[in-house]
């Protein structure tokens, strides 16, 4: 990266929705025009893609680099190009007004980079930059310079613990596996990112694969397996292809396949695709969708560690777990335990979203306060609205809300609320959320992933969904919140995995902090975020409407009536509260209460 | 040996035993809906957890394996609780038409309901609707009472090798199934209905007969083939109305579907009691006693060795006959008759 | 069954017996071809590899990206994860379905020009809420916003 002149086109799935390719394509036609020679290869001049930076609300995101200096741009889209080609490269002046502001500077300050460092920078399609940033230099140590022990006893020293969910100590988890005799073993990498609201994983295959396979190669060789599998998705096109793309490139490089290194070790990866069941995030059921069977978990013992695919012992570790491994082999277990809380190490990468206004992927230390999380990098609630809570932890976990605004995020902090870390996907909701609705959407969301393997999950679920329509149905009864109480508890306690025993967790924090909510829908029939139709009554303000008609238009009742250009009406008597109208209503004059 | 306590009793039992197993050597009842002994245990209905010191939450004892000094309980308050909740999630899901049911008083489901009080259900909700007309002549599915405890899936696989039935779809929506949701296509061994514990699948033929009140049990041995499998009979006053087979046997209560199903000539009007031999060529055949038939019999073969030679005849044996009865038949016909004219229905 | 069918099929068999491919990755290349899992498909594999047919009838239905009917020919995948959600995807879903004429239980538009179906998460939720039309991604989409997208795709 000698060259003159950079331009950094972020090219993750966020980029590309904004349109990142036809950006950068637009600058390659302008370099050409412009007279810049070779933009593509030449030495003077260089369009780079990259991974995501975290910051995808401002896609798409370009940076600029001239000499050593550079600028970021935000917001680009292709027919901007021009002038920045004009202005900055050619004519040397940044486009003041174009480029990220100070919240982007905030955004990213108050981070810790370990994971997402190198995304951003360097290209994900190409392993040479990956070894320029000193990459599959921790692979050739581990293998060249340590035995498989001494390698798991700095992951227990470490104190790197799975970043997929649980939190179980990852070095202790290798240690169980090598313990077993066996002819063979197996390492997965879980990619199988199944939570609503969370990309981390997506987010680093995309942006650098080659952290991840190098994390596995470091992991097969500590527990002796020689074959390892990435279970990814096939929801994400764009990261399988580039896993692929690195997995080529590694096997070429001959940092894959036979005698690894110069040293006798053999090891190589399959790539196999998810065909959509969240269920297969937990370990048994992956191992069976490997093996090309349904889903569907098994109990525990025996752990995947002692008797796992095909009946070998296996590890299965996240994608972010494996990420981290490199840096832990190159910077020693001191460092890497130096950064954290007590007992949760590391830093944690975290999807930020929903109603907050700096959307995006972020990484801080474990312990971090979940204030600084949403106020200082998330810059608050969008729309300057009241921050009501934040769920953690996608369906298994809980709402967290404003009274444990200062909690620590890390596995003990989160748990002590309810909620979990998960893989750590952390949505937003403002005051026009409301729980109950919420604790729904996450109930719909488990029923129907449910694998219906066992009871409790299969028909416990269901009727806890049941239950919950009711109440935002306004057929809440008396004694339906003990209900929701009981069943869920019963349904935590006696499912066969991990889906089961945490699918009611939303219901039981929302429950505990959110109970007057689920009260006035029970008791007065009223929902106070005003987002279940049903117990809502819509009408229409006078003096705001102007009589186009687009409302009677959108009822599919015909409950809205009135003259043109005058103020329309709607008979509540007819009126089913679909909510049509208030969407299609573009003076703000339906309202609802 | 792996000593253990449940429920105050200690018990030594071999590695590999699992805690449900060594409490069922203790006598001590935990209730099941998928467990059976001939299978690999699978853990799905949650009915027999069992606390055990130092384990964070209830686990299923059908998959728990024994350990050195485990300490277990099988009943408790919490136990109780949630081994209800489940009944009534079950049966909240269920047709409760037990009055009318093929199933009713030998049906596990109906037996936990009983035990645990469920009188009424607080879970009522939306039901399934699983059952679909299968025209196959045997097996009676009514899908709709099924509790997916899976083991007729596990037996298909496990036992029979076959693999004519799988789970499908998941979730609320999960059920069993043919390829397909067809029509049932196999051999009808009716391992599946055997190992039900409701009233989810059952013998066609025996809707509309009695149920327990007047039927009268008989141990006997099939009478297909040389296996000799034990079986039960089912019967109410001179009618064969089931066979069933008893998991203590010699063949673990595993039959084919002629021993399960092939019962019905037993009951037919005009089935043969008495040897009939056709006296005259061209004549009806008349009854006759054992003794005449055998006579009729030694005396027709004599007169063809006699006058044509022994190749002249031929033997074959049958599959409902013994090894043994099989090996003096051949005897007979090599030494006796002196012929090697002699063949096995088996082949054909 | 067509010769060229069993061709395929064959090809399939041969290529996922050499890398020692299982019944998911012989589904999804077979849906790949036919862009659905035909029946006949399934029997055909299923005598090939001596695999009872119900295992692969469990596996198809139990995975969400496996389709036993042939879909329309642009798929809008409404995303309705957690933001999306919260950001009104299931406005956008009733307004699609409205706008495609399709009843309840429906998915696909009866001249098979549009299958309409949702994931429960891919992972954009920057950009929420979120449709994707066959490959293209759409970001920040509301009920009127799709209708004028779609119309680009209406024959």
């Amino acid at each position: 990266m000698n060259s003159e002149i950079t331009v950094n086109v972020c090219l993750g799935t966020g980029g590309i929705a904004a349109g990142s390719e036809m950006v950068m394509e637009e600058f390659r036609k302008e370099f050409e025009t412009a007279g810049v020679k070779n933009a593509k290869f030449g030495d003077r001049c260089k369009i780079h893609k990259v991974g995501c930076r975290g910051f995808c609300a401002r896609d798409v995101l370009v940076d600029v680099s001239v000499g050593d200096k550079t600028w970021t741009y935000q917001y680009i889209q292709p027919e901007m190009v021009k002038r920045i080609v004009k202005d900055h490269v050619l004519g040397r002046q940044p486009i003041t007004e174009w480029l990220v502001g100070d919240d982007y500077h905030t955004f990213h300050d108050n981070q810790k980079k370990v994971i997402l460092g190198d995304l951003g920078k360097i290209d994900p399609e190409s392993i040479e930059e990956y070894v320029a940033v000193a990459g599959y230099t921790a692979a050739r140590k581990a293998l060249t310079q340590m035995t498989p022990a001494e390698i798991i006893e700095t992951m227990k020293k470490s104190g790197l613990r799975g970043r997929g969910g649980a939190g179980f100590p990852t070095g202790l988890k290798w240690s169980f596996c090598a313990a077993n005799e066996s002819d063979d073993r197996y390492i997965i990498c879980n990619a199988d990112e199944g939570d609503p609201g969370a990309f981390m994983d997506r987010s680093v295959v995309e942006g650098n694969p080659h952290a991840v396979l190098e994390g596995m190669i470091i992991g097969a060789y500590a527990i002796g397996a020689t074959h390892g599998y990435v279970y990814i998705r096939a929801e994400y096109p764009l990261a399988v292809n580039r896993l692929n793309m690195a997995l080529e490139q590694a096997k070429e490089k001959g940092f894959l396949g036979k005698k690894l290194f110069g040293t006798s070790f053999d090891f190589d990866i399959k790539v196999k695709l998810g065909a959509g069941a969240f269920v297969c995030g937990e370990e048994t059921a992956l191992i069976a969708s490997i093996e090309g069977e349904r889903g569907m978990p098994r109990a525990k013992p025996p752990f995947p560690a002692n008797k796992g695919l095909w009946g070998k012992p296996t590890i299965i570790n996240n994608v972010e777990t494996l990420a981290n491994i490199p840096a832990i082999i190159n910077r020693g277990a001191e460092w890497f335990a130096s950064i954290g809380s007590e007992k949760s190490k590391g830093t944690k990468v975290i999807a930020l979203t929903g109603k907050i206004r700096n959307t995006g992927l972020i990484e801080i230390p474990m312990g971090t306060p979940l204030k600084d999380i949403i106020f200082n990098i998330g810059g608050g609630i969008e729309g300057d609205k009241l921050f009501k809570a934040v769920q953690t932890g996608g369906p298994s976990g809980g709402c967290i809300p404003q009274q444990h605004i200062d909690l620590p995020v890390d596995y003990e902090g989160l748990k002590s609320v309810g909620s979990m870390m998960g893989s750590g996907g952390m949505v937003v909701l403002d005051e026009t959320d409301c729980m109950v609705n919420i604790s729904k959407f996450f109930l719909e969301f488990t029923q129907a992933e449910s694998c219906g393997k066992c009871v409790p999950c299969r028909i416990g679920t269901k009727r806890l969904l049941e239950i919950l329509t009711r109440i935002t149905e306004g057929n809440g009864r008396k004694g339906d919140i003990e209900l929701l109480q009981e069943l869920a508890e019963d349904v935590r306690d006696s499912s066969l995995c991990g889906l089961g025993m945490s699918a009611p967790n939303p219901v039981l924090s929302t429950l505990k902090y959110f109970r007057h909510e689920y009260e006035a829908h029970i008791n007065q029939k009223k929902c106070p975020a005003k987002v279940c139709n049903k117990l809502l009554t819509f009408f229409i303000r006078e003096d705001m409407c102007v009589g186009c008609g687009m409302c009677a238009k959108a009822c599919s009742v015909a409950a809205i009536t009135g003259e043109k250009k005058k103020p329309h009406h709607i008979d509540s008597s007819l009126c089913i509260k679909c909510g049509s109208c208030f969407d299609a209503c573009k003076f703000s004059a339906v309202l609802k209460e | 040996m792996i000593h253990l306590t449940i429920d105050d009793k200690s018990i030594e039992v071999p590695a590999g035993t699992t805690v449900l197993e060594a409490a069922r050597q203790l006598d001590i009842d935990i209730p099941t809906l998928c467990y059976d002994s001939r299978l690999k245990p699978y853990g799905a209905c949650r009915l027999c957890i069992v606390e055990i010191a130092g384990f964070p939450k209830p686990v299923t004892s059908c998959t728990t394996p024994a350990a050195d000094n485990m300490v277990v309980r099988t009943n408790s308050a919490l136990l109780h609780r949630l081994r209800k909740t489940t009944i009534e999630l079950l049966l909240s899901d269920h047709p409760n038409d037990c009055m009318v049911c093929v199933r009713s008083g030998d049906c596990t489901l109906q037996e936990l309901a009983y035990l645990y009080d469920v009188r009424e259900n607080r879970f009522s909700g939306g039901m399934r609707d699983h059952n679909r007309p299968d025209a196959n002549p045997f097996i009676q599915r009514d899908q709709n009472k099924c509790v997916m405890c899976g083991l007729c899936v596990r037996v298909c696989e496990e036992v029979q090798g076959v693999g004519a039935i799988g789970y499908s779809n998941r979730g609320f929506e999960a059920k069993v199934c043919p390829p397909f949701e067809k029509d049932l296509n196999c051999e009808f061994c009716g391992q599946c209905v055997s190992v039900c514990p409701t009233g989810a699948l059952s013998g066609k033929m025996w809707a509309g007969q009695p149920r327990q009140e007047g039927v009268k049990l008989t141990d006997s041995t099939c009478t297909y083939c040389g296996c000799g499998c034990n079986i039960t009979l089912h019967s109410h006053g001179d009618r064969l109305i089931r066979v069933s087979s008893k998991k203590t046997s010699h063949n673990r209560g595993w039959l084919c579907v002629k021993g399960r199903f092939g019962y019905d000539f037993v009951n037919r009007g005009d089935r043969l009691t008495t040897p009939l031999i056709r006296r005259e060529k061209g004549g009806a055949l008349e009854p006759a006693s054992w003794d005449e038939a055998v006579q009729f019999v030694v005396t027709r073969m004599a007169g063809i060795k006699e006058k044509h030679g022994p190749d002249a005849l031929a033997g074959l044996a049958s599959a409902r006959c013994t090894n043994e009865e099989n090996y003096l038949f051949q005897k007979f016909f090599r030494s006796v008759i002196g012929t090697n004219n002699i063949d096995h229905c088996a082949r054909y | 069954m067509e010769k060229t069918q069993e061709a395929v099929l064959e090809g399939i068999y041969q290529k996922c017996t050499a890398n020692g491919d299982n019944i998911i990755t012989a589904l999804q290349q077979i849906q790949n071809e036919f862009g659905y899992v035909p029946e006949e498909s399934v029997y055909w594999y299923a005598d090939r590899t001596n695999i009872p047919a119900s295992r692969f009838y469990g596996v198809i239905t139990f995975y969400a990206q496996f389709h036993l009917h042939p879909r329309g020919k642009n798929i809008i995948t409404v995303c309705q994860g957690t933001v999306c959600h919260v950001k009104g995807a299931s406005r956008i879903i009733s307004k699609i379905r409205e706008d495609l004429k399709l009843k309840e239980d429906q998915s696909t538009t009866k001249d098979m020009q549009f299958t309409l179906e949702t994931v429960n998460c891919v992972g954009a939720c920057s950009i929420a809420p979120v449709v994707i039309v066959n490959d293209k991604v759409f970001g920040k989409q509301a009920p009127a916003k799709i209708t004028q997208n779609l119309k680009a795709y209406k024959e």
